[in-house]
C-alpha cells in the first residue's frame, strides 16, 4: 500500500513536469503578452526592455528550466496581467472551482444512480422511457447550450435565479464560501446543473445497463430462488455489483468535470480557476497557464489515485491483488 | 418620552429616504488589471481607477481639458512648466494633498521600470517650489504635456512610503505591490472592496473636492466576460449599464422594455498598413509590387466599405478616408474623403502597374481585438480577389497578430488606432507615419520613409503655437494620404447599453466616466 504510494508520487511528479513542458512548447505559438502590457504608444525599444525583463527573449528550454527551478522552490512567479502572486490567484478561485464542481458532481451522483436503478427496474414504464429520451438530449447537446438556455429560462424570463457571478460569499480563513448565504447557494443551482447534465445521463445510462446485466446474473436467479425479497435483491446484491464501473467512469469524468467548468465558469462569469485560465490564454500570461496545467494534472493524478483506492474498499478481490502488484 | 422616539424614528427614516441610496450596477467585459494607477496603461483600467485617483488635469465629458488637481499652469520656459496645485484637497485616506505628491506620483510614473513611461514622455525632474506649487522639468517643449497628464494619476507620498510602494511595480521581479489590492486616492469614489472578477465596489466620497455631477452613492461593478450573459444580466434586471454591448444583439435590446442602446462612432478608426518592403511575406511575384502607387490605390479601390458598414457593422460605424478621428486634434474635412470604391479602376490601375493578372500577398487580421475584425478581413478578401488580387486571408488571436505586425511579418494588415490617451493626431504621425528609429514609426509598414513628414513631425513635436503646430499636421497627414500608407476603413462604434432610468453620456473615447451618471427613478 505505501509503495504503491509512493510510487503514484513519483510519477506525478512527472507527470507535472511533462505537463509543463509541453505547455511552454505550446506557448511559443500563443504570441506575444508584451503588447498587452506596454502603451499602444510604446517605442519598440519599450517593447524588447519588457521581453528582456520576462525573459522572453530566452530559448523555450531556458524559460522551462527558469520556471520549473522556481517552482520546485514553492515560487510559481507573478502574474503578468495583474501583478498578483499566482499561487495567490490560485488559492483564491480554488474554492470557487471546487464548490461547483463538488455540487455537480454530488447531483450527478444523488441524481443520475436513483433515476439509472429505476430506468433498470422498470423499463418498459412510460417515465422510464421518456427518461431515457431525455437522457438523450443531455448527452448529446452541448454545454454552453444548456447554459445560455437556463439563463434565458430561469434568469431573464422568469427572474428566479441569477444569470451570472457566486453571490455572497463568506470567507472562512483563506476558503471563500458560497454555501453559507441565500444568494451564493442560489448563483450555484444554474451553474451546477449545467455542468452536471452531461455527467447525471452518463450515470444514469450506465447504472441502468450494468444493473439490467447483473439482474439477469445467475446469482440474482438464486436469490431468488431463495426467497430473498426484492428489495435486498436489488439494493444488496444487484447494486453493489454495479457500482465498479460506475466509479471508474466517474473518477475519470470528475476530472473532466473540472475541465468542463471553464466553460461553465466563462458562461456564468463563475470566479473560479477555469475562467483564471481563459484570461490568461487570451493575454498570454505564461506563469498563470503553466501553474494552472500543472496544478489541474495533479488534481487528474490525485484523483485517480483515489480511484484506485476505492476499488479496494468496494471490491474485496481486487485487496489482494492491489497489495501482490504493489511489490 | 415614546412619542420622542417615534419622531426621532420618522425623522431619521425621512433623512434615510431623503438621501435615497442610488446604486449602479455596470458590468464589462473583463475586469480590471489591478488597482495600480502607474502598473498598466490599459485604457479600461485606468478609466476605473480615474473613479478612485484623478490628474493634474483631466478630460470633461467633451473631451475639452480643464482643471482638476492642478489650478493654472504656466510655461514659464521652454521646458519648464509651473503648475499651480488645489488647496483643500484630501485623500480618502484623510492626507491632506500637496506638492510633495505630485513629485512622487510624476516620477513613480516615469520610472525606468514603469510601463506607464511612454505615456508622460520627456519628463525629467519636478521641482517643488512651495507647498501648493511645482515645476515640470522637461527634455524641451511639449506641446501635449496636458494631453499625458489627464493620464497620470496622483498617489499620497507618505501612503505610498508607509507600504513601501514608492518603486513602481515590476512583474518581473516577483513581488506583490501593495498598491495591486489597495487604493486611496482623491477622485469622487471611494474603494469599498474588490473580489478579483467577481465584483468591485466602490462608495461615493463625501469629501471630494468637486461638487458632483452624480447622484450615486454606490457603484457595483461586475465583469461579464460572456457576450451572452452579459446581455441577459441587463434584460433580467440584476445590471443598469453593460460595455460593451454586442452589436448583433442591439435590436433585441431596443425592444426590450425598460432598457436601450447608447451607439455614437468611437475615436478608435481601424485601418490597413500596406508592405512596402523589399519584398512580399507571402507573394508569388519578384520584389514588392505595393511600392508602385498605382497598385495601392488599386488595393484602396477595391474595398467598399459602405457595403461593409451597412452589412456587417449593421449601419453603425462611420466610414473613413482619415486616419484620425473628427474629434482629434489635426482632423480636416478633406482628409475624409475616401478613393471611391471602383473594382474597373483598380484592374485598370493593376494593368498599368504591370500586374494584369493580380498577385498574392498575405491579409493579416486580428480575430479577438476589434468589432467583426474577422469578417471585415473576410468580405475584403472576397472585394479584393472581385478587383484581381489574390490576398491569402490569415486571421489569428491578437497576441499573434500583432507580433507579427512588430517583426513585419504581414503584407496587408489590420490596425486600429484611437490616439489614446493623447486626442492629438500627433500620436498616428510618431507611431505610424515616421521612418522607424529611436522613439518613432513603432507600427509604420515596412518600407514607407518619407521625408517631409519626418521633419514635419519632428517639428510638431516641440512647436508651442498651437496654429502652426495644426498647419504642419495638417500637411503631414495630407502627404501620408497622397502616399496610401494607409488605408482607413471606419471609426468603429462605441456600442453601450443602459436601463432607462440611467443618464450617462457617451464619450468618444468610449471611456465609462460614472462621476456624470445619474440615476433617476
Amino acid at each position: 500500500m505505501l509503495g504503491f504510494l509512493i510510487r503514484r508520487i513519483i510519477q506525478s511528479i512527472f507527470v507535472m513536469l511533462a505537463v509543463a513542458l509541453i505547455a511552454f512548447m505550446m506557448f511559443r505559438f500563443m504570441g506575444d503578452p508584451v503588447n498587452s502590457m506596454v502603451s499602444e504608444n510604446a517605442t519598440t525599444e519599450e517593447r524588447d526592455e519588457v521581453r528582456e525583463r520576462l525573459g522572453l527573449d530566452q530559448p523555450i528550454w531556458v524559460q522551462y528550466g527558469r520556471y520549473v527551478a522556481r517552482a520546485a522552490q514553492g515560487d510559481f512567479g507573478l502574474s503578468w496581467r495583474n501583478a498578483r502572486p499566482v499561487s495567490t490567484l490560485l488559492a483564491e478561485r480554488f474554492p470557487a472551482t471546487a464548490e461547483l464542481v463538488l455540487v455537480a458532481a454530488g447531483l450527478s451522483l444523488l441524481i443520475g444512480i436513483p433515476l439509472g436503478i429505476f430506468t433498470a427496474l422498470r423499463p418498459h414504464s412510460f417515465l422510464a422511457q421518456s427518461l431515457q429520451f431525455l437522457s438523450l438530449i443531455g448527452i448529446s447537446l452541448p454545454t454552453f447550450v444548456t447554459g445560455i438556455l437556463l439563463i434565458l429560462v430561469f434568469s431573464v424570463w422568469l427572474g428566479w435565479l441569477p444569470s451570472f457571478g457566486r453571490g455572497e460569499v463568506v470567507d472562512i480563513g483563506w476558503w471563500s464560501t458560497g454555501f453559507l448565504t441565500l444568494s451564493g447557494l442560489k448563483a450555484l443551482i444554474l451553474p451546477s446543473v449545467m455542468l452536471c447534465l452531461f455527467q447525471l445521463t452518463l450515470i444514469m445510462r450506465l447504472v441502468r445497463s450494468e444493473m439490467m446485466e447483473v439482474l439477469r446474473t445467475d446469482y440474482i436467479k438464486f436469490a431468488r430462488a431463495r426467497g430473498l425479497t426484492n428489495r435486498s435483491i436489488h439494493f444488496r446484491h444487484a447494486l453493489k455489483n454495479t457500482l465498479i464501473p460506475v466509479i471508474t467512469i466517474f473518477g475519470l469524468q470528475l476530472g473532466g468535470l473540472i475541465a468542463f467548468a471553464i466553460i461553465t465558469e466563462t458562461v456564468f462569469q463563475w470566479p473560479g480557476m477555469g475562467a483564471l485560465f481563459i484570461q490568461a490564454v487570451s493575454f498570454g500570461d505564461v506563469p498563470v497557464m503553466a501553474s494552472y496545467l500543472v496544478l489541474v494534472s495533479l488534481i487528474f493524478v490525485i484523483i485517480n489515485t483515489s480511484v484506485d483506492l476505492l476499488y479496494a474498499v468496494l471490491d474485496p478481490r481486487l485487496r489482494v491483488d492491489g497489495a501482490r502488484a504493489s511489490h | 418620552m415614546f412619542r420622542n422616539l417615534l419622531m426621532t424614528a420618522a425623522a431619521v427614516g425621512c433623512l434615510a429616504a431623503g438621501a435615497s441610496a442610488e446604486t449602479l450596477r455596470y458590468a464589462t467585459a473583463r475586469d480590471i488589471y489591478g488597482l495600480d494607477p502607474h502598473a498598466v496603461t490599459d485604457s479600461f483600467t485606468n478609466i476605473f481607477t480615474h473613479h478612485i485617483y484623478e490628474p493634474l488635469v483631466r478630460y470633461d465629458a467633451d473631451l475639452n481639458i480643464e482643471p482638476a488637481l492642478a489650478t493654472s499652469w504656466e510655461v514659464i520656459e521652454p521646458n519648464r512648466v509651473r503648475f499651480t496645485l488645489r488647496e483643500g484637497v484630501t485623500f480618502h485616506g484623510g492626507q491632506t494633498f500637496d506638492a510633495a505628491d505630485v513629485q512622487v506620483s510624476l516620477m513613480r510614473a516615469v520610472d525606468p521600470r514603469s510601463p506607464l513611461r511612454g505615456n508622460l514622455p520627456g519628463l525629467t525632474a519636478v521641482e517643488i517650489v512651495d507647498d501648493m506649487t511645482v515645476d515640470l522639468v522637461l527634455e524641451g517643449p511639449t506641446p501635449l504635456l496636458n494631453n499625458y497628464l489627464t493620464n497620470i494619476f496622483i498617489l499620497d507620498s507618505g501612503w505610498l512610503e508607509e507600504h513601501g510602494a514608492t518603486a513602481p511595480i515590476d512583474a518581473s521581479q516577483g513581488e506583490e505591490g501593495y498598491t495591486t489590492n489597495n487604493a486611496n486616492g482623491t477622485g469622487p469614489f471611494m474603494l469599498e472592496s474588490r473580489r478579483p472578477d467577481a465584483l468591485n465596489v466602490m462608495v461615493a466620497y463625501d469629501g471630494w473636492w468637486d461638487s458632483p455631477e452624480h447622484n450615486l452613492t454606490r457603484i457595483e461593478h461586475s465583469p461579464i466576460g460572456s457576450d451572452a450573459t452579459r446581455v441577459a444580466a441587463l434584460l433580467s434586471g440584476e445590471i443598469d449599464l453593460i460595455e460593451p454591448a454586442p452589436l448583433q444583439d442591439a435590436p433585441r435590446i431596443d425592444n426590450a422594455p425598460g432598457v436601450h442602446m447608447m451607439q455614437n462612432p468611437g475615436l478608435r478608426t481601424i485601418m490597413m498598413g500596406i508592405n512596402m518592403g523589399e519584398s512580399l511575406v507571402d507573394g508569388n511575384v519578384e520584389g514588392n509590387p505595393f511600392q508602385d502607387l498605382r497598385v495601392r490605390e488599386a488595393l484602396y479601390h477595391a474595398v467598399n466599405m459602405e457595403l461593409i458598414r451597412d452589412r456587417i457593422m449593421r449601419g453603425n460605424s462611420r466610414v473613413t478616408g482619415s486616419l484620425i478621428a473628427p474629434q482629434v486634434t489635426g482632423y480636416a474635412e478633406e482628409m475624409d474623403e475616401r478613393l471611391p470604391y471602383d473594382p474597373d479602376r483598380a484592374r485598370a490601375l493593376l494593368a498599368e502597374a504591370g500586374y494584369p493578372d493580380g498577385f498574392a500577398f498575405n491579409l493579416n487580421c486580428p480575430n479577438d481585438r476589434y468589432i467583426n475584425d474577422a469578417a471585415i478581413c473576410q468580405a475584403m478578401a472576397a472585394m479584393m480577389a472581385q478587383a484581381g488580387f489574390e490576398p491569402r486571408l490569415v486571421t489569428e488571436p491578437r497576441q499573434i497578430h500583432f507580433q507579427r505586425v512588430d517583426n513585419h511579418e504581414v503584407d496587408v494588415f489590420m490596425l486600429g488606432w484611437a490616439t489614446l490617451p493623447m486626442l492629438d493626431g500627433f500620436s498616428v504621425l510618431s507611431a505610424m507615419l515616421a521612418t522607424p528609429g529611436g522613439e518613432y514609426g513603432t507600427f509604420t509598414p515596412a518600407g514607407y520613409s518619407n521625408s517631409r513628414i519626418d521633419e514635419l513631425t519632428q517639428s510638431i513635436a516641440v512647436e508651442v503655437d498651437p496654429e502652426h503646430r495644426l498647419e504642419m499636421m495638417h500637411e503631414a497627414l495630407m502627404a501620408a494620404r497622397d502616399d496610401v500608407v494607409w488605408m482607413p476603413l471606419h471609426q468603429q462604434p462605441l456600442s453601450w447599453a443602459v436601463r432607462d432610468t440611467v443618464e450617462i453620456p457617451q464619450p468618444a473615447d468610449g471611456l465609462v466616466r460614472l462621476w456624470y451618471a445619474r440615476v433617476t427613478d
